[in-house]
């Protein structure tokens, strides 16, 4: 189209619609204006051939090279992690192992404790059925010679008490006799 | 005159670009079908499916261009 | 993206949709000769100073963790290395510079195109016939020489029946010189499209009843221009490796 001031001034009225327009403006579409592709190729090969050589010995092998380490320190750090987890685990089974061990130490030494306790105990049980049962025995033979003694007594004062009684019914009293009498007396 | 006949050239020809539309909807339309019948062969295949979209676009393109000759170089 | 002058002037409602492609002289003058500085050639080296930035000083620190210039960097890097070798193999690897210029050069055109008032360059089809026929000329003449006249393999069809090879070798070899022109005016076409459809847009935002239905039509265009900013310079790279391969490996 043409410039600015041409279609403003000279062709105001024909240039407002319709096809004058097209006419009056010179090339319709200044893509189709050859006159200067030459200028714009030219502008344009330089521009690809400084963009290219840019690209290729700057930003390119730049880029190129960053990618490359940041891979390398992914690569090293993943190496580096497994490692760190792989010395997590093997702390943990150990410090399970421990728990493990020291659990059984504590059971062992609680069965000991419980076993000398109880050994102990039944010592301590023995012992005292046996004094208890010396003492028993002690005390049965005490009683009994306490019940022999108080038989005894008792023939004494029943043979003495028949004796008396014979004695003051007036009969005269035989000791020898009364005495066997109460002692058939007192066994029947 | 003939500057009109252009125009009404130039609007025939920008049908040309509807038809276009039709191509670009079929070809993306049947992408997306068989990518959602088999959806991990997609990714591969977007490439084509942008070369497909361009060739058919391509040719609503000159109609367009057909339509702007008509209209600012004839 | 364009001068709003004389639209101002004529006022009512005129679409100038396609001023914004003209290419002027920077300092004065009206003849434009080989080595005038224009508003491209501005924005050429906008675009240089746009990539250097990115690529070399977002990406001087040489940080193990990245900041955010030099994540866009290694991100875009390795976008295209991927793509580059996904599609030509290993021995496609070698290339990979100069098809990275190529993108970086199209996808920060592109974007910078985007800023409003600024100056698309990849609209022009001398510049994207430059840019298409530099890969045409660079697979052609690679094909030659790493093939020999294997690489005419490429156009003799060897899976399909014998009648059938001749006409096939004229339609791959037809469609073998349509690829520049397509591979162009596809980038070229897609750019112009977008922007002249805003400015379209914009024209009709005159009309006080429309504008808010225009501005939210802009605003929908921009978002979709941003996009096809990036997908036409992915395209135009991905189509560039898809040659590559044609040329390095002709029997598919």
């Amino acid at each position: 189209m043409a410039t600015d001031t041409h279609a403003a001034t000279g062709h105001e009225a024909e240039a407002a619609h319709g096809a004058a327009e097209a006419a009056a403006s010179a090339p319709g579409m200044p893509q189709l204006d050859f006159s200067n592709w030459g200028n714009q190729i030219f502008w344009l090969l330089i521009t690809l051939v400084v963009i290219y050589f840019v690209l290729s010995r700057i930003a390119l092998p730049r880029i190129a090279a960053v990618l490359a380490e940041r891979q390398g320190t992914i690569t090293n750090d993943i190496a580096a992690a497994e490692d760190l987890k792989r010395q997590a685990v093997e702390a943990e089974e150990a410090y399970n192992k421990a728990l493990v061990d020291a659990r059984a130490e504590a059971q062992a030494i609680i069965a000991q404790n419980k076993a000398e306790m109880q050994a102990e105990l039944d010592a301590a049980l023995a012992k005292a059925d046996t004094e208890i049962a010396a003492k028993a025995a002690e005390s049965e033979k005490a009683i009994a010679e306490i019940r022999a003694s108080a038989v005894e007594s008792v023939e004494a004062v029943a043979k003495e008490a028949a004796q008396e009684i014979v004695a003051a019914l007036g009969g005269k009293a035989d000791a020898a006799a009364v005495a066997d009498a109460v002692t058939n007396r007192i066994k029947g | 005159m003939e500057g009109q006949l252009a125009h009404i050239g130039a609007g025939l020809a920008a049908i040309g670009s509807g038809a276009a539309a039709i191509g670009v909807g079929n070809v993306a339309g049947n992408f997306l079908a068989g990518a959602l019948r088999n959806p991990s062969a997609a990714a591969s295949q977007t490439a084509t499916l942008f070369i497909g979209i361009a060739f058919a676009e391509a040719l609503g393109i000159f109609s367009f261009l057909v339509a702007l000759l008509l209209m600012f170089a004839v | 993206m364009a001068t709003e002058a004389h639209g101002a002037e004529e006022g009512g409602l005129v679409f100038h949709p396609m001023d914004q492609f003209i290419i002027k002289p920077l300092f004065g003058g009206d003849e434009i000769g080989l080595f005038t500085i224009t508003n491209a050639t501005l924005w050429m080296a906008l675009t240089v100073l746009a990539i250097v930035g990115l690529l070399v000083f977002g990406s001087s620190r040489r940080a193990i963790v990245p900041s955010r210039g030099q994540s866009v960097a290694e991100l875009a890097y390795g976008f295209v290395y991927k793509m580059v070798e996904d599609v030509t193999g290993k021995d496609g690897v070698k290339y990979f510079p100069y098809i990275m210029t190529l993108f970086m050069f199209i996808v920060m055109a592109n974007f910078l195109g985007l800023i409003p008032m600024s100056f698309t360059t990849t609209s022009h089809f001398a510049v994207t016939v430059v840019l298409a026929l530099l890969v045409f000329l660079t697979v052609t003449i690679l094909g030659f020489v790493k093939n020999g006249t294997g690489f005419l393999g490429l156009f003799w069809v060897s899976s399909a029946p014998l009648p059938l090879r001749p006409i096939l070798a004229i339609i791959e070899l037809i469609s073998y010189f349509v690829r520049p022109v397509s591979h162009s005016i596809r980038l070229a076409g897609n750019v112009m499209a977008g922007h002249a459809v805003i400015k379209v847009f914009a024209g009709f935002a005159a009309i006080a009843v429309i504008s808010p239905v225009s501005v939210v039509a802009i605003t929908a265009m921009y978002g979709l221009e941003v996009l096809v900013a990036f997908i036409q310079a992915y395209v135009f790279t991905i189509l560039t490796c898809v040659y590559l391969k044609d040329a390095l490996h002709p029997h598919h």
